[in-house]
């Protein structure tokens, strides 16, 4: 999966799983502020994409994500580290 | 000092209908909400086929992904019936619900059944596949209240009262006490049940479900000599109690006034109703609405058309009551609604009193003999005024309640 698969499968997985108007997810869009996304959204969002890679994603890794570029990146270095 | 408790709002899912004009009309008509449920002829194990699903209905935009996302089908179910209800009561959006002096009284048999397969899963298996942060929330057993608490912004007491089939008459017996005593000013009280096969499934393997697949109308038929079990149902009612003044302050309707409430255990079996104790609890909510048995008019009898219950039920009321004691059930109707038969019945039964006029037992062709001598109201029903009607209720584990309520402005 190269970066634009990822985005898009991101933006896919957040679209049907939040019910998101799809123009309003960019990297920059902020998953609290712009998105409506809560703490329990997020564990959601966490289960959902250990689902899709297969792999586990660490609380730490987690705890610093504002954005969904910030999801990227967490996604991105979770599929890096078995690659 | 005692306060007197009120009713200003009553809503609610059933089989029949969500109001009482619809209800009403299918009472009359005889109308059965029992159904042969196709999507359950693959479960070999069990002999039922019958059930009461409540009728469809729709959700109002404000029930989206996120209000929603806690709540499976028993939440949803108590969600809108008390969205119902306290729009009846024209209390919808006012400050009182959110000040601290409005609580909720609510219950069902059980959370939802649907998550409880992803958690057999984990322990099964040790997957967490399926997971979610909202999988608990939906299964446990106070979901309904709680999820009615974050719908509405409820924030005052919250009692659980999921009892089984007494879930929805303890809710209004304990919100009553809670508003008696000062506690709350406005309670939002009921029982909700969603159909899954797991209750039915727990009848059939007693022996206490009707298997009259083939005549779903004809089935339950509570006191009669052919009855052969109960019927599970679906639905969700809510009832509003308020603080008189504060009612009259807001010059609310009140439809009825609730001046008693009993409630006990047998402390003997789990299954086996027991006729001194469902005597006693009726004695109870007499002594605390300081009635004789003389000023009851009408019985809305708990009657589910089992062999032992409604024998029991007919010789504890007949003992209380006296033989000249006009009862029916409205389970011939609905079904067993389980966790919503208690609020159900209550509301019903507080529409039957102001409408000066109690539906009969349908099906009831022959008395069962070993039933006690009691009026059973058959036929078309009847028109009848009276000022006090009872609601009897009981649950496995030998729970028994008795509710009474008063009719307003006479």
């Amino acid at each position: 999966m190269d970066k634009q698969d990822i985005f898009k499968t991101l933006k896919d997985t957040l679209v049907e799983q939040f019910e998101l108007d799809p123009a309003k997810i960019t990297p920059e869009a902020r998953l609290s502020e712009d998105l409506d996304l809560d703490s329990i959204d997020a564990v959601d969002l966490v289960l959902k994409l250990q689902e899709i890679t297969g792999r586990k994603v660490s609380p730490e890794q987690f705890r610093e994500v504002r954005t969904v570029g910030d999801v990227q990146t967490v996604i991105e270095q979770i599929m890096a580290v078995n690659k | 000092m005692l306060r007197r408790v009120v009713i200003t709002g009553m809503g609610g899912l059933t089989a029949l209908g969500h109001d009482w004009t619809v209800i009403r009309g299918n009472l009359h008509n005889r109308r059965s909400g029992v159904k042969y449920m196709e999507e359950w002829s693959g479960f070999k194990d069990i002999n039922t086929r019958l059930a009461a699903p409540v009728a469809a209905f729709d959700l109002p935009s404000q029930y989206n992904r996120k209000t929603m996302r806690s709540m499976g089908p028993v939440a949803i179910l108590s969600t809108r019936a008390t969205e119902l209800a306290l729009e009846n009561a024209g209390l919808l959006g006012a400050p009182i619900l959110t000040s601290g002096s409005t609580g909720i009284a609510y219950g069902a048999c059980a959370g939802s059944a649907e998550p409880v397969i992803a958690f057999g899963h984990m322990a099964k298996t040790g997957s967490l596949h399926g997971v979610t942060s909202n999988t608990y929330m939906q299964m446990m057993s106070h979901t309904g209240a709680v999820n009615i608490s974050l719908f509405f912004g409820i924030t005052g007491r919250i009692i659980p009262s999921s009892s089984a089939c007494t879930s929805g008459s303890q809710a209004i017996g304990f919100a009553y006490e809670t508003i008696k005593f000062g506690k709350q000013v406005v309670m939002i009280a009921g029982g909700a049940e969603e159909l899954s096969l797991g209750p039915s499934a727990v009848f059939d393997t007693l022996f206490a479900a009707s298997t009259r697949n083939d005549a779903p109308g004809t089935t339950p038929r509570p006191f009669d000599r052919d009855r052969d079990g109960l019927v599970v149902g679906e639905g969700a009612a809510t009832l509003i109690l308020e603080e008189l003044e504060h009612a009259r302050q807001r010059g609310a309707t009140i439809y009825a006034e609730i001046v008693g409430f009993g409630c006990n255990a047998d402390g003997s079996h789990m299954t086996q109703p027991n006729t001194s104790a469902i005597a006693k609890v009726m004695q109870l909510a007499l002594e605390d609405a300081a009635l004789s048995s003389q000023a009851i008019g009408y019985v809305n009898a708990h009657a589910t058309g089992t062999k032992l219950g409604d024998v029991a039920e007919s010789v504890a009321t007949h003992e209380v009551l006296g033989s000249r004691m006009p009862i029916s059930s409205l389970k011939s109707y609905f079904g067993h609604t389980l966790g919503a038969c208690g609020s159900l019945e209550a509301w019903l039964t507080i529409e039957m009193m102001r409408d000066n006029w109690f539906a009969p037992t349908m099906n009831l062709d022959n008395l069962d003999p070993e039933c006690a001598e009691l009026d059973y109201l058959t036929g078309n029903g009847r028109n009848f005024e009276v000022e006090y009607v009872m609601s009897n209720n009981f649950a496995f584990g030998g729970i028994n309640t008795t509710l009474i309520f008063r009719r307003w402005g006479s």
